[in-house]
């Protein structure tokens, strides 16, 4: 191993190790950033055409055709899996988490910088058999982003592909968990204590440990499932199970009911892992455009840790309807109920960190505000699905989807385009355009809004979510399918307000206003306060940073600006101002 | 690699660990994850089922009551004896590390990559002399999670083989040729492979009791 150079020292690498095998953290984030971006575009372009289909069934799309039935169920399957596994969770872990965590807590790089860029490139190599799983016979998989057996164990080949692209991104996150847990216990700087980090940091801290502890039940649903499709086993078969082909030939005994375990195991802290670090982005872009402190950050952060403990065993509360059993029904819609305090205790102390701040309605802040009450929708319309009476009515209808997607389109998607405008400045020493921004801001969660609201209208109106037709066969739906075009228009019309976003993107790395200061929103934080723009390749940060205060110091009285870094040694005349002031008080 | 990482060899001192201590506990928490999760299926498989094994005892036409009646003990127990055994000569070459005897470093980890290969041809008999009895993964539930867990873990003891027959070949450079950081690191790697060796051991010494005996 060489010795140690200074950091400020750039090394000349070539454009492969430089972009593609990077260990820089910052590289790896950006690399996540746009991989995510590019599946999320492509997800969200499945579910247009099958909101094509459900508002027009049977009419030609055009260069695709009419969608059949197996299509339908292709994109369906597919659109969840990629916005789950392959949009979201990188952006917000993968991305956010990279660029950011270790530069908010004063470490060079990550723990691991190696097993990072391996943690990236198991992701992209999940992804490429994800994509890959579209051109084998018979085409994707077809059995939902859940994966029910019996249906997926006699699927077609896709459902293999579906196996294996996951076992690639279950590895992926494994490393990325190991190596976020450790870097944050490790690599502080001085004076980083674990309550003076920011918020965010804290939200990635316990997202990383959900990933690590959730996902290896589903690696091993994965590998028995597997087992099911290649070696003929019947972990999750019944005896006497009969297809359109006849009687299955296998041994049975086995249990579908199995497999529901195993995968909500992971899944319902999968929730979480959707839903933290996105408040944790809020949070950052809250207590720097009220100019204070987050209210009850403490509070925050006990709850945080409550809620990661909670998602373990609230997972039956999807399986209500498999007849479990009443006992166990009861014992998980407690635990549900008593899960839904902390997140409101979340979402409380970010509205009142709004009351008598001095808002600056910049575009992040906007995001972050259109989080709050989205989020909250989301939540509130959850809490019938957590108590099984009103959840057995509801179940596997639209209302369903309505529910999850507000809570993770203009919940989440909200809040990761927050974070993209927040921290953009920093990642490239240019500004984006304001104009473009209000117009992205404005016209997505008006579009989001009118497609997930009319979802909840049909849901309770009994529609099943996987209805090739969207609900024509059924009589009794005929009073809420009109709504089907309006929701497909707003589907459009939100892809139609990604333009200006993607414009703004692109056009300002070129011709974005250059930033004039290193802190471009004067916060508090070291990312802003202790690096230059864009930090520094392979070390980041010129001198290592010493951290004397809590992460949120905005408007201290007495102090010369309105805002207080972590790294900045307060001269003691201010903080005796300070002191007097306080006791004149 | 330019840039240094704090605490790669040194210990933090308000932790009291370096880097890589700390990732391979929080590995090994994941994979305990993992083989729970297998554990929590065969629990779940076998109350469902309505007989366990639900084999027929070879030549005899009765029916099995005892999983023991139809896999190998005595083999079992010998790869038990083999795994420990190997994990006692693993804790050896780290502390032969640790005295600075490197010849003596090089035979314990040679024994233990030996130990870890007799385990796999005597898991490989074992599986052959199943399926010349035409017992497949896929006879039923019984075969099916022997089969994939003591698979599974097949696959952790080849992975365990690959990681230390790399450290007892081409990355003993870094002891050889190296500083000494570089052998205060090299050292601290063995005692990594050895914590997952001993995890592997572990595991094996709750799927014989599970799987064999109960």
């Amino acid at each position: 191993m060489a010795e140690p150079h200074s950091s400020s020292h750039e090394h000349k690498q070539g454009f492969w190790r430089t972009y593609w095998f990077s260990t820089d953290h910052k590289v790896i984030g950006i690399q996540y950033g746009i991989t995510a971006l590019l599946f999320l575009l492509f997800g969200f372009g499945l579910m247009l055409l099958m909101r094509w289909q459900l508002a027009s069934p049977g009419v030609e799309i055009p260069l695709l055709g009419a969608l059949t039935p197996e299509m339908y169920n292709q994109f369906g399957a597919m659109h969840g899996t990629i916005m789950v596994f392959l949009g979201i969770v990188p952006l917000a872990v993968g991305a956010f988490g990279n660029y950011v965590v270790p530069l908010q807590i004063g470490a060079p790089d990550m723990a691991f910088p190696r097993l990072n860029m391996a943690s990236y490139h198991f992701f992209f190599w999940g992804g490429v058999v994800m994509l890959a799983s579209f051109f084998v016979p018979e085409g994707a998989a077809k059995a939902g982003w859940t994966s029910y057996p019996p249906l997926a164990d006699i699927e077609t080949m896709g459902q293999t592909m579906w196996l294996w692209g996951m076992v690639l991104l279950i590895t992926s996150s494994l490393l990325g968990a190991v190596n976020f847990i450790t870097t944050i216990i490790q690599l502080r700087a001085d004076g980083m204590t674990f309550f003076r980090m920011p918020f965010f940091v804290w939200a990635q801290f316990i997202t990383a440990f959900l990933l690590l502890l959730a996902f290896p039940p589903l690696e091993a649903a994965g590998f028995l499932q597997l087992a099911d499709r290649l070696l003929d086993t019947s972990f999750f078969l019944p005896s006497g199970l009969v297809t359109t082909d006849g009687p299955l030939e296998v041994a049975g005994g086995g249990s579908p009911l199995l497999w529901q375990h195993l995968f909500w195991f992971l899944a319902h802290p999968e929730v979480y892992v959707l839903i933290l670090p996105a408040m944790g982005i809020v949070a950052e872009v809250l207590a720097n455009n009220t100019r204070k402190p987050l209210w009850g950050y403490r509070l925050m952060v006990y709850s945080l840790i409550f809620l990661g403990f909670m998602s373990f065993i609230v997972w039956a509360h999807h399986m209500f309807i498999t007849g479990m059993g009443t006992a166990i029904s009861a014992f998980f819609q407690v635990t549900t109920m008593i899960i839904s305090i902390p997140s409101v205790v979340i979402l409380s102390a970010l509205f009142i960190t709004l009351w008598g701040g001095s808002i600056r309605f910049t575009v992040p802040m906007l995001f972050a505000l259109g989080f709050l009450p989205m989020f909250g929708f989301g939540g509130l319309t959850g809490l019938p699905l957590g108590l099984a009476p009103t959840d057995i009515p509801l179940h596997d209808t639209y209302y369903v989807i309505g529910h999850f997607h507000y809570v993770v389109a203009p919940g989440t998607i909200l809040a990761m385009f927050a974070g993209i405008y927040y921290w953009y400045p920093k990642i490239t020493g240019r500004e984006l355009n304001n104009t473009l921004g209000h117009i992205h801001f404005w016209g997505s969660i008006v579009s989001m809004n009118v497609i997930f609201f009319p979802m909840l209208i049909q849901g309770m109106a009994g529609v099943s979510r996987r209805l090739f037709d969207g609900g024509h066969t059924y009589s009794f739906s005929e009073g809420v399918m009109h709504y089907n075009v309006l929701m497909s228009v707003a589907a459009f019309a939100l892809l139609a307000f990604q333009i200006p976003f993607l414009i703004n993107f692109f056009m300002s790395l070129k011709r974005g206003r250059k930033t004039t200061r290193d802190n471009h929103w004067a916060a508090t934080t070291l990312e802003w306060s202790a690096t230059p723009t864009p930090p520094v390749p392979h070390g980041n940060f010129e001198t290592v940073p010493t951290v004397y205060r809590g992460p949120y110091e905005y408007s201290v009285p007495g102090h010369a600006t309105d805002f207080l870094s972590q790294d900045e040694a307060s001269p003691p005349a201010a903080e005796a101002v300070a002191a007097e002031e306080l006791v004149e008080a | 690699m330019s840039l240094q990482i704090p605490y790669e060899v040194t210990p933090r001192l308000d932790t009291g660990v370096n880097n890589a201590k700390l990732g391979i506990w929080l590995f090994l928490a994941s994979e305990i994850m993992l083989f729970g999760g297998l554990f929590a299926a065969y629990v779940f498989l076998r109350m469902g089922a309505d007989a366990w094994p639900g084999l027929e005892i070879y030549g005899t036409g009765e029916m099995a009551t005892r999983a023991d009646q139809i896999l190998n003990v005595p083999l079992a127990t010998l790869n038990t004896m083999i795994l420990i055994a190997s994990s006692m000569t693993m804790v050896m070459a780290w502390a032969s590390l640790k005295m600075d005897n490197f010849s003596r470093y090089k035979l314990y980890m040679g024994i233990t990559i030996l130990l870890a290969l007799g385990f796999l041809v005597v898991k490989a008999i074992e599986y052959g002399d199943k399926f010349d009895h035409h017992l497949y993964p896929a006879t039923n539930n019984f075969l099916g999670v022997y089969f994939v867990l003591t698979g599974l873990h097949a696959i952790h003891v080849t992975g365990g083989i690959i990681v230390n027959a790399w450290f007892w070949g081409p990355g003993t450079k870094m002891w050889t040729q190296g500083t000494a950081r570089d052998k205060a690191h090299f050292a601290n790697r063995i005692e990594i492979a050895g914590l997952y060796w001993h995890f592997v051991d572990l595991v094996w010494i709750f799927l014989f009791p599970t799987i064999y005996l109960i």
